[in-house]
């Protein structure tokens, strides 16, 4: 009896619901198992960790509120990922996001909500956007891996904004500690019903405007799937005369806005200022989610609500368990591990049975690359 | 448009569970702080800015948290590596819907999270560390480890030979500032020739970044580091090069036996025990600015290494014991800054308030406060 391994004919259908769901269980399994080894109970940590995310209605909106600028952020480098171009950078581009937003609200602070915020989300689009440009003009012009300048662009933006925020922008009567003053009212988003909906904002709009948006451009427009074609990798794009250049000048800039809107939404509902705790590594998570969810909207929308959830839930397992900080990332470290290996099913089957014959399956005796014991 | 329809069914299932669920959230809008003594199970959350296990601030904050933890009638949790923010925020806020009656937010970073929080329990009594604000149910605190910084300064004045001292810091910010001001005051008080270098990380909690930094500190001459971060890389660095260092939090003379002359290191217990007893007696207010020194045991300085001879050592302790009497003279004029301008008249003993929003050095200190 030997492991056959297959690459599937079509499709498993919601089948791949299984898959997750296991893998996923699985993750699980392994924390629980990590929290006996230490001494804590496994199976009371994972009750903790369900009722903390799921369990009430705050944690869910609590949750929620996390979920909005990973969600943005996943969904704009989802979009470069569809045609292979590695935007890392993310996380730069929220944190320039949040500069240009804050340039408006404290420039143009006297502006009532309904133009200070669309203005805000304008200047933070610009800047973000045009950090995501700057590593796919690297790359179309001079051959520069956008994978390497996304990612140290990050750094940069994230001192560009420290840089602002410890110098000419700083508050004068924060005691010299580092952050902006808060922005005027119409500078902040309002909380939908704050005693009813609890910390949830109207900046949870945006998500689904960009989700369809996003669904829309690739699944109804011509450039959409001119992008989709250019996945299959760049000699192929120029081969068919697609406009490779463009759509990486394209795919970068709007992945740029997208976590640029995020930057502004969460300084502008969450914190009410700019200071350079916000940097919290949205843009990374983004990476994680994007990768989870196979670059699918609902499945963007969906993951990064769970990893939103096990992040709040994992810290009422710390306040309740007193189990170290680590465990969150941990727990998020597994579950990307158990559902990248488990989508190795999705492509392949695997069975139990003899394996084919050499001479049958393959004449040049080629079969062991085939069937593997 | 089929994901659409089950991104939208998601969304909306949400929806409805939080809809649900918030009729069981606890009722807010109680009746304001009932006053009097709290009898039955006192219930005291703690939330840290870093991992407990850093032998650092927040390792003396726990410290605190474990004193208080030993009173009768009192249980104590912790959340730890909390991001500033939104993220504390919710970490404040679920202590808060946990039945927690008194908060101790120990970051300036959680200032704003823990007034908003605040706002909403007004049962829960929070206190915040190294900020400035404060309403009916929050005080803020803190411990003046600057004088502490002022002692471990006395004794780099007199260990240095080199007259160059390297001082590797987080942020500049007020706190940051006040520290590398004392201890270049206590230096420049017994050596007035020595001058302090300082170099930023920006970071709190780096140990590789903070050690690089102590290393390019003692390539430009330095012969001892002093520190403000919360990881023990400087005092590795110094112990490599056969220099001396200065610890900052704790005693962290285990990780550079060899180096360590001393450390400014906080003491939380007696802060904390004192505020659980309020609490108990129904003494609490809100409203506060909380500020103990080395009179009240929030602050001290390390056991001596060997290597600090015993007058210097004799030296310190003379200066501590006016401390320890309430005889704080360090901020008192003439006090110039490093362009040679008077900041402080002579005779004249700088307020609280000049020192919590202190952003400029004293002379003797070779840095910007950028």
């Amino acid at each position: 009896m030997n492991l056959v391994i297959r690459k599937r004919e079509k499709s498993l259908g919601w089948g791949v619901l299984v898959v997750y769901l296991v893998a996923l269980a699985l993750a699980l399994f392994v924390c629980a198992l990590l929290l006996t080894l230490s001494g804590k109970s496994g199976m009371g940590g994972l009750a903790i960790l369900f009722r903390a995310a799921f369990g009430q209605g705050y944690s869910l909106l609590d949750s929620l509120v996390k979920a909005i600028p990973i969600f943005l952020c996943a969904l704009g480098v989802a979009l470069s990922f569809r045609m292979q171009v590695w935007n890392i950078g993310a996380e730069g581009q929220f944190a320039l996001g949040a500069v240009g937003a804050t340039w408006a609200a404290l420039t143009f602070s006297g502006l009532p909500g309904f133009a200070l915020m669309p203005l805000m989300f304008l200047c933070a689009m610009a800047c973000g956007g045009a950090w995501g440009l700057l590593p796919a003009a690297l790359r179309l012009r001079l051959g520069v891996s956008e994978i390497i300048s996304s990612l140290m662009l990050n750094y940069i933006g994230i001192l560009l904004l420290e840089y602002l925020v410890f110098g000419f922008w700083k508050d004068p009567a924060s005691f010299g500690f580092p952050m902006t003053a808060e922005f005027s009212s119409g500078g902040q988003i309002a909380r939908i019903a704050p005693g009813v909906l609890g910390k949830l904002h109207w900046g949870l709009l945006a998500c689904p405007i960009a989700g369809v948006a996003y669904s829309v451009f690739l699944s109804r427009t011509r450039l959409g799937f001119e992008l989709a074609a250019c996945g299959e990798g760049e000699r192929v794009a120029r081969y068919a005369q697609l406009p490779y250049a463009f759509l990486v000048f394209l795919v970068m800039g709007l992945g740029g806005a997208l976590a640029g809107l995020a930057g502004s939404i969460e300084i502008s509902a969450t914190v009410g200022r700019l200071q350079p705790t916000v940097m919290v590594g949205y843009g990374y998570t983004a990476i994680v989610v994007a990768w989870l969810a196979r670059l699918r909207p609902w499945g963007i929308a969906f993951t990064a609500y769970l990893l939103a959830a096990f992040r709040v839930g994992a810290e009422v397992m710390q306040l309740e368990m007193q189990v170290p900080a680590a465990i969150g990332p941990i727990m998020e470290g597994l579950i990307l591990l158990c559902v990248l290996a488990g989508q190795f099913f999705l492509t392949y089957s695997v069975s139990l049975g003899r394996a084919p014959k050499p001479e049958a399956a393959c004449p040049g005796g080629n079969g062991a690359e085939e069937a593997r014991p | 448009m089929k994901h659409w329809l089950r991104a939208a069914g998601v969304l909306v299932f949400i929806l409805a569970l939080a809809l649900a669920g918030c009729e069981k959230a606890p009722d807010k809008a109680a009746a304001p702080a009932a006053a009097g003594p709290k009898t039955g199970e006192l219930k005291v959350g703690f939330v840290y800015t870093s991992p407990v296990g850093d032998a650092g601030y927040s390792w003396a904050h726990d410290q605190g948290r474990k004193a208080v933890e030993k009173m009768d009638g009192v249980k104590t949790s912790y959340v730890e590596a909390v991001k500033d923010g939104a993220d504390a925020e919710r970490v404040i806020e679920n202590m808060a819907r946990g039945g927690f009656d008194l908060v101790f937010a120990t970051n300036f970073g959680f200032m704003d999270p823990t007034m908003k929080v605040a706002k909403d329990y007004p049962n829960v009594k929070f206190m915040h560390c190294s900020g400035f604000k404060s309403s009916e149910n929050v005080s803020n605190y803190f411990g003046r480890i600057y004088q502490a910084r002022y002692l471990t300064g006395i004794t780099a004045g007199h260990m240095t030979k080199s007259n160059t001292i390297g001082y590797v810091a987080a942020f500049p910010i007020p706190e940051v500032i006040r520290g590398i001001n004392a201890f270049t005051l206590g230096v420049r008080s017994v050596n007035p020739k020595a001058q302090v270098r300082v170099v930023w990380t920006k970071t709190w909690f780096d140990p590789a970044l903070e050690k690089d930094a102590a290393v390019s500190l003692l390539d430009v001459g330095c012969d001892i580091i002093a520190q403000h971060q919360n990881s023990p890389g400087p005092q590795e660095a110094a112990q490599e090069r056969g220099k001396y260092s200065i610890g900052y939090n704790s005693d962290m003379s285990s990780f550079a036996p060899k180096a360590h002359l001393t450390a400014a290191v906080w003491n939380w217990a007696p802060l904390y025990e004192a505020t659980v007893k309020e609490v108990r007696e129904g003494t609490w207010k809100g409203n506060r600015a909380i500020w103990w020194g080395m009179d009240k045991g929030a602050v001290d300085i390390a056991p001596f290494g060997p290597m600090v001879p015993k007058d210097v050592q004799d030296k310190v302790l003379a200066q501590k014991a006016l401390l320890m009497k309430g005889e704080d003279k360090i901020f008192v004029g003439p006090i110039k800054d490093q362009g040679g301008q008077v900041k402080i008249a002579a005779g004249v003993k700088a307020e609280d308030k000049e020192l919590l929003g202190m952003t400029w050095f004293v002379e003797g200190v070779v840095g910007s406060v950028q």
